[in-house]
């Protein structure tokens, strides 16, 4: 298997010489570009909303030792079970032993990105149990044996006749690519999951500390039949999740949905506290949630970065990240792909292997731009860069600081900056013979591009003529 | 005012028209340039590669300690000014020459920037007739937050038009070595960008930094398309 940076390389290439792949990806962005900013005026104060949310996830993810014993406290107390779970592996074991006990069957799960961080599928699978997802994008991408292609739109890379086709292959039922249909075709297959579902699994927008509750939003429904129609309901959820106050989520409620969605507000939102209460007509009658730390404090402990917790993976940097919308969202190789996934993942799974997507970034700083949390993003991405080679704790590129040294030697030096000037005009005079082949030392370059010639005259010969001189 | 002009070291070797442009406009407007013969670089290159350590950090105090006692620094490029003002106080932060970099920071300046906020004139009696659409550069349109300058300057261009692309605000896909780490996506994001900027159907397309442009024209002339490429120092330095 090759490693995860020559893998990102290779599909990289590939993808971005689709066309149809680019042209599919551009074309969704600019309508979401369209509506978000709709939806966005009607803030009255954009850039404050901006500030406040940052400052109170940053409350938030300071203060998390405190928040989240007083948002467990406050779920256990109506009778919910809190799990803590180290990492992923912990986090399946004690799902996998929930529904083992209840020799659960069939599960229902509504959108769960930290499920897709943690193999949770593949873990029930092995296991026996048949899980099937509910959200549309969800259930599409997983018919087709993917992972999601984005943070909120998983199957946005695919045309409806793609979306048809494996319907008819795998559910033998795809009357047209009528998205209408097929959404009917997708609804009544889920119907009958949801009514034979022994355990529904849910993900988690936001848990709310003061009130011990988990808020979570959607658009379809699905979260609230798989959270209502089976007897047991297990939330799985990072534990930066929290925010501090009740009164918090009427900020960040609308925030997510015009960053997510371009709506002004997702369709169903929704609380839960706790299972089904003496005297209540509905909700299940068991409620475990499961708090996932998988290395979320080693960013936590990173001063600098302690900031990309505050992360509500609305994907707003995703959609607006050039480089997102060139490669797309499986080239990443990791659940959390684009700006905010190039910062995270080399948190969650190793520096060194993944320091690549750090480095796959123009630092362009769209992301940071458009993030709602106000996320340092590409700045991180830098950090990421400066850590990954440092001397005595990173790996540095013995070449690369070879070049640079010879570099700045001559660029702080005018008489040998003088003589490369002269040298590189040489040199040039041969590059024709190689330009673009295996035999140019500037083939990254040339493979695609043209490359300028060095001046007859450069500035600094330029200015010996003719300049005052110092 | 004597103005010192920070030649990065592209603009050197590859578009000397650039940095001989900017100082024709500058004696232009009555201002006498210097310019310093080292560094020829800010130490970019080995800073966006996370090569924060020494060679980075000798260039950078090079520059600063060379070029401290200057009225203002002007450089041709907001990329190259982004590092000098925004990353250099980073790249020394909690060492001994913090304050240094503090202090050097607010003289630098970036050209159009400097033509405006700091000369404040925005008609330096240019006349360029053609169509003509913009390219902000990241640095200069994020780090620097140079939106407008560029833009008042061309507007007061006699004969000059200005038409916005979709993508203006969208990057070239140059990103220092990023450009060569990987060139699939790095030409990819060159090829969003020219169709942006063949959709105005200008004549030219103009930006405040060289890298960006040697980018487009690159992909532009491998491709052949009718793109053509100025910085705006050689559209102010038309008259």
């Amino acid at each position: 298997m090759s490693s995860p940076a020559a893998q990102f390389k290779t599909d990289a290439k590939r993808i971005t010489a689709d066309l149809r792949h680019r042209a599919t990806i551009q074309t969704a962005m600019g309508k979401y570009e369209l509506v978000r900013d709709q939806r966005k005026h009607w803030f009255q104060d954009w850039e404050g909303a901006r500030t406040l949310a940052a400052r109170t996830k940053y409350e938030a993810v300071n203060g998390l030792d405190a928040h989240l014993l007083q948002f467990t406290r406050k779920l256990e107390a109506r009778g919910t079970k809190v799990h803590w779970a180290g990492t992923g592996a912990q986090a399946c074991a004690i799902i996998l032993d929930l529904l083992q006990a209840r020799r659960a069957r069939v599960v229902v799960k509504s959108k769960t990105m930290t499920s897709e961080e943690i193999h949770l599928n593949d873990a029930l699978a092995r296991a026996g149990v048949e899980v099937v997802e509910s959200d549309l994008g969800e259930f599409i991408v997983q018919l087709r044996g993917e992972p999601p292609y984005h943070l909120v739109f998983p199957a946005m890379h695919l045309t409806r006749d793609e979306i048809k086709e494996v319907f008819a292959k795998r559910l033998h039922d795809a009357p047209s690519n009528d998205p209408e249909e097929l959404t009917m075709v997708a609804r009544r297959q889920l119907r009958q999951k949801y009514l034979q579902a022994d355990v529904g699994i849910t993900g988690a927008n936001f848990a709310i500390a003061e009130t011990g509750m988990i808020s979570i939003t959607e658009n379809e429904g699905n979260a609230r039949l798989t959270a209502a129609l089976p007897r047991t309901m297990i939330t799985l959820m990072g534990i930066e999740k929290i925010l501090p106050r009740y009164a918090d989520l009427a900020l960040f409620l609308p925030m997510l949905a015009v960053m997510g969605t371009g709506q002004a507000l997702t369709c169903y939102n929704t609380m839960y506290g706790g299972p089904r209460q003496p005297g209540e007509a509905d909700g299940p009658e068991e409620f475990h949630v499961v708090l996932l730390d998988n290395r979320r404090t080693l960013v936590l402990a990173d001063v600098e970065q302690r900031d990309a917790l505050g992360c509500i993976r609305c994907g707003a940097c995703l959609n607006v990240c050039p480089v997102y919308r060139n490669v797309g969202g499986h080239t990443y190789g990791t659940v959390y792909g684009g700006p905010i996934g190039s910062v995270l993942t080399p948190h969650l799974r190793g520096l060194q292997e993944w320091k690549h997507l750090s480095y796959a970034s123009s630092l362009c700083g769209a992301c940071t731009e458009t993030c709602p949390v106000g996320i340092d993003i590409h700045h991180h991405l830098l950090r990421n860069r400066r850590n990954a080679s440092a001397p005595k704790t990173g790996k540095p590129d013995a070449w690369q600081r070879l070049l640079f040294k010879l570099y700045a030697a001559t660029a702080a030096r005018p008489a040998f900056w003088r003589l490369a000037t002269r040298f590189g005009r040489f040199v040039q005079r041969f590059h024709g013979l190689v330009k673009g082949g295996a035999l140019d030392p500037v083939r990254a370059w040339t493979g695609t591009r043209e490359l300028p010639p060095i001046a007859r005259q450069s500035f600094r010969e330029w200015w010996k003529e003719h300049g005052t001189h110092e | 005012m004597t103005v010192t002009l920070f030649v990065p070291c592209f603009v050197d070797l590859l578009y000397p028209q650039v940095a001989i442009s900017a100082v024709r406009l500058f004696e232009r407007l009555g201002h006498q340039v210097v310019v310093p013969q080292s560094p020829a670089c800010c130490g970019q290159p080995a800073f966006n590669t996370g090569d924060w350590g020494g060679e980075c950090r000798d260039l950078a105090l090079q520059a600063m300690r060379t070029l401290r006692a200057a009225e203002a620094i002007v450089i041709l490029s907001g990329s190259c000014g982004a590092m000098m003002k925004v990353f250099y106080p980073e790249l020394f932060a909690r060492t001994k020459h913090e304050a240094l970099a503090r202090e050097f920071a607010p003289k630098v300046w970036e050209f159009s920037s400097f033509l405006v906020h700091k000369l404040g004139v925005t008609d330096v009696g240019a006349r360029f007739p053609h169509k003509v659409t913009f390219h902000d550069g990241c640095h200069g349109l994020r780090e620097l937050r140079n939106k407008q300058p560029p833009r008042q300057l061309l507007a007061r261009v006699q004969g000059l038009e200005l038409i916005e692309m979709g993508a203006a605000e969208t990057c070239c896909g140059f990103g220092g070595t990023f450009a060569v780490k990987f060139p699939a996506i790095s030409t990819a994001m060159a090829e969003v960008k020219c169709a942006s900027a063949l959709e105005t159907q200008a004549e030219y397309v103009v930006s405040c930094d060289s890298s960006c442009l040697m980018q487009i024209q690159g992909l532009a002339d491998r491709q052949r398309q009718p793109v053509k490429t100025l910085h705006l120092a050689e559209v102010l330095a038309q008259t």
